[in-house]
């Protein structure tokens, strides 16, 4: 799994590309975390990569969900493929984490 | 023992004593190591000659009559005749005959070309019609073999006589075979000669195998080992069923502790990767335990169902433990997003994941240990219903082309005894080109030597010290196209440059020599009696480059993994096509080549330049290697066979 974290001017932007599961779950984590300590606490997950995830990695978008709210921010995924959107809906966690088309268009609504 | 029986005894000891002799001096006191690059060759050809001289003795040591069998026929039969593409007018012709077999049964065509022709004809005469079941739709089909197997398991006779769609049965074939079988109920199988009708006496293309299906054959029954030749044989189902019974258990013991001993050495990897979170090391190393548990239990015999299950289960409790950990940390969060004062998600409030997702979850694919890419396949490979092949059981071996020497060895491992009964009870079609007999005897070569890498005789547990010996001598016939290749090129190399693979032609080499040569003539024309074993001696030479063709191919599909084509040999009448000198230029190239050296050779005496005795021993070899290979443009230029009255007609017509 790689892992890019890209900050912008009011948000962050963090791609994750390949299999999302318990071994690349800390990794994501410690983005989120890196991107807090910079002072971007509006994240954007950017799926569009993803080929799989399992428990413990929306485990790791639950708990950057709860850093950034913490930090006063929001932490929004972008770009779903429809493996990760099963998981998601299953899980009722859809409800909870909306998707975004793409990246850009994450924090541009509000 | 005859008289005629002691005779061959003696020689047979005689030959290879003598071959001994001469080769172990070969070795020793006759290299020329000067030119090594053929008299090494040179002597490793004879040893291979030697051995086979060896094989060939042990095989008729045990030659001999069997006596017709003590009890009476008995016992339910099915007579399957199998098809892919032959004529339907040819299929119908074998099925007829096989409905006038007067010992009572069923007959069946087996189609595996499906033919809507074939099936109309069949119905039409009452006889039974086989195709593949709908479980073959995207499997392996095993050609041959699996046309039987898929046959099996749709019919009910104890006895199964089995026929090429051109093997013509004569009726009393089942009457003369099934007492065996009540004689001993541990024999498994009676095979009867091939024997084919369109060939005329000179048969050019050496389809009649009088020496095989002879004293070659017979000696290998007398060893229990005669082989299974795919046709004209009866076959005890019993003993195929159990067959298949075994190989499955074989093929699932096999793939699981396969599977188990890569799962090991991957949680053993995961285990130690530092990346890897404490909690899912913890259960990867418990896994490991469970897993190497299986491992032993599984080598002293424990019953596979159980092991299996008892691996699924702790796979299946680990995952459930990893994601109750993920959801219980995942509600934690939520609950504490759900605290904060500021920027309520209205959102949130009915969010708990409940259990439904939570069993979602806790399948492989959704938990944390579908990161460890042996769990998954572990998984698969614990499955016990074979989901590969069309049917869990497959009593014809299925790993060769030649699904009937494999099958018989796995008979015999098992236990089982074979007989050969030697007497022409079916009547069939041979080949009428060369080039469709080259494909033919590729096949057979190619499934042999399959068989060999697959499956080696040697080594396989359960057969006898005879058993392995006997399908060992059948393989290594097949190694002696690159013999041939030095044969052919030691007595050019002398004659055109004088390098002598041999110290002198002297007084020593004749003495060691001659006595070995002649005595192993005598020992074949003795064997043979009377038979015409000329031709195949020839092709044995001849058709070097099919062998080895042969041995590259099998070595590249079972080592390398590359799979054969199985070609169905045409039975009716010529291939379309001239004579196929492309396929037989090799041999083309050593008769010129032989031909040039004879002459240079001779003119290189004249010139005084070469050695006289050297030259004369080269040039009768020249001349032996000549007459061997010239069969092969008789065969190119045969036109098929005509029996004498068509040929009268159309001389009549004309």
């Amino acid at each position: 799994m790689n892992i890019t974290l890209t900050t912008h001017d009011d948000y962050a932007v963090v791609a994750v590309e390949g299999r999302l599961t318990a071994t690349g779950a800390p990794r994501l984590r410690q983005s989120v975390d890196d991107a807090v300590a910079a002072g971007r606490a509006r994240v954007v997950i950017d799926m569009g990569a993803v080929e799989f995830i399992d428990s413990s990695g929306i485990g790791a978008l639950i708990g950057g969900l709860k850093s950034t709210r913490l930090a006063d921010g929001d932490l929004r995924i972008a770009a779903v493929p429809e493996t990760v959107r099963r998981v998601l809906k299953l899980t009722n966690l859809d409800r909870v984490l909306r998707e975004y088309p793409n990246a850009e268009a994450a924090f541009d609504v509000r | 023992m005859t008289a005629r029986h002691l005779v061959i005894r003696i020689l047979a000891l005689l030959s290879v004593i003598l071959g001994a002799n001469y080769v172990i001096w070969r070795w020793l006191a006759s290299v020329n190591w000067e030119a090594w690059w053929i008299a090494v060759p040179l002597v490793i050809a004879e040893t291979y000659s030697l051995i086979d001289t060896f094989f060939f003795a042990l095989t008729m040591w045990r030659a001999r009559d069997r006596p017709a069998p003590r009890s009476a026929p008995e016992g339910t039969a099915d007579v399957f005749i199998t098809t892919y593409n032959e004529p339907v007018e040819m299929v119908m012709a074998t099925a007829r005959a096989a409905v006038r077999i007067r010992y009572p049964h069923r007959t069946w065509i087996l189609d595996d070309g499906a033919r809507a022709d074939m099936a109309r004809a069949a119905e039409k005469a009452g006889i039974g019609y086989i195709t593949r079941t709908e479980d073959w739709v995207g499997k392996p089909r095993h050609a041959k073999a699996g046309n039987l197997n898929n046959a099996l398991l749709q019919t009910d006779g104890e006895f199964l006589l089995i026929l090429d769609a051109d093997q013509v049965p004569h009726p009393d074939i089942l009457d003369k075979t099934l007492g065996y079988f009540a004689d001993d109920p541990d024999v498994a199988l009676v095979q009867t000669p091939q024997w084919f009708v369109n060939v005329d006496d000179a048969d050019p293309l050496g389809s009649q195998a009088p020496l095989f299906y002879g004293p070659i054959q017979q000696g290998k029954d007398g060893w229990n080992a005669a082989f299974f030749c795919g046709s004209n044989a009866v076959l005890r189902r019993d003993a195929l069923m159990q067959l298949g019974i075994v190989g499955y258990v074989r093929s699932l013991e096999d793939s699981l502790s396969a599977a188990l001993r890569a799962a090991s050495r991957m949680l053993q990897r995961a285990t130690a990767d530092r990346s890897v979170p404490p909690e899912l090391q913890r259960e990867l190393s418990g896994l490991q335990e469970v897993v190497s548990t299986a491992r032993s239990e599984i080598a002293t015999g424990a019953p596979i169902g159980d092991v299996t299950y008892r691996v699924q289960t702790a796979v299946h409790e680990a995952s459930r433990r990893l994601v109750d950990r993920d959801i219980a940390a995942m509600n934690a969060d939520l609950e504490a997003i759900g605290e904060l004062p500021l920027q309520r998600d209205a959102q949130l409030d009915a969010l708990v994941v409940d259990d439904g997702g939570l069993d979602a979850l806790a399948v492989r694919e959704l938990s944390p240990l579908g990161a460890v890419a042996a769990i998954d396949g572990l998984l698969a490979a614990l499955r016990v219903d074979r989901p590969d092949e069309a049917q869990p059981l497959q009593p014809l071996a299925t790993i060769s082309v030649t699904e009937d020497m494999a099958t018989a060895m796995q008979l015999h491992a098992l236990g089982w005894r074979s007989v050969y009964h030697h007497e022409t009870l079916a009547e069939g079609l041979a080949p009428e080109d060369l080039r469709t007999m080259l494909t033919q005897r590729l096949r057979w070569a190619q499934g042999t030597l399959q068989v060999l890498l697959r499956d080696n005789p040697l080594t396989k547990k359960g057969l006898d010290a005879g058993q392995r010996l006997m399908y060992f001598a059948t393989m290594w016939s097949y190694l002696s196209g690159f013999a041939a290749v030095v044969y052919i090129a030691a007595p050019v190399i002398y004659l055109l440059f004088g390098v002598l693979p041999v110290t002198a032609w002297t007084v020593d080499f004749f003495v060691r020599f001659l006595p070995y040569f002649l005595v192993n003539q005598i020992l074949f024309v003795v064997v043979a009696k009377g038979l015409r074993t000329w031709r195949g001696q020839q092709y044995s030479l001849a058709l070097f480059p099919v062998w080895i063709a042969a041995c590259v191919s099998a070595f590249r599909d079972v080592v390398l993994g590359e799979s054969l084509n199985f070609v169905v040999t045409k039975k009716d009448g010529r291939a379309s096509g001239g004579p196929p000198w492309r396929q037989i230029w090799p041999q083309l190239t050593a008769i010129a080549l032989l031909a040039v050296a004879a002459v240079v050779g001779l003119i290189r005496v004249a010139l005084g330049t070469a050695d006289g005795t050297g030259t004369l021993v080269n040039t009768v070899w020249v001349v032996y290697d000549l007459a061997v290979l010239s069969v092969i443009i008789q065969a190119a230029r045969y036109r098929g066979f005509r029996p004498e009255t068509a040929a009268l007609d159309e001389r009549q017509d004309a």
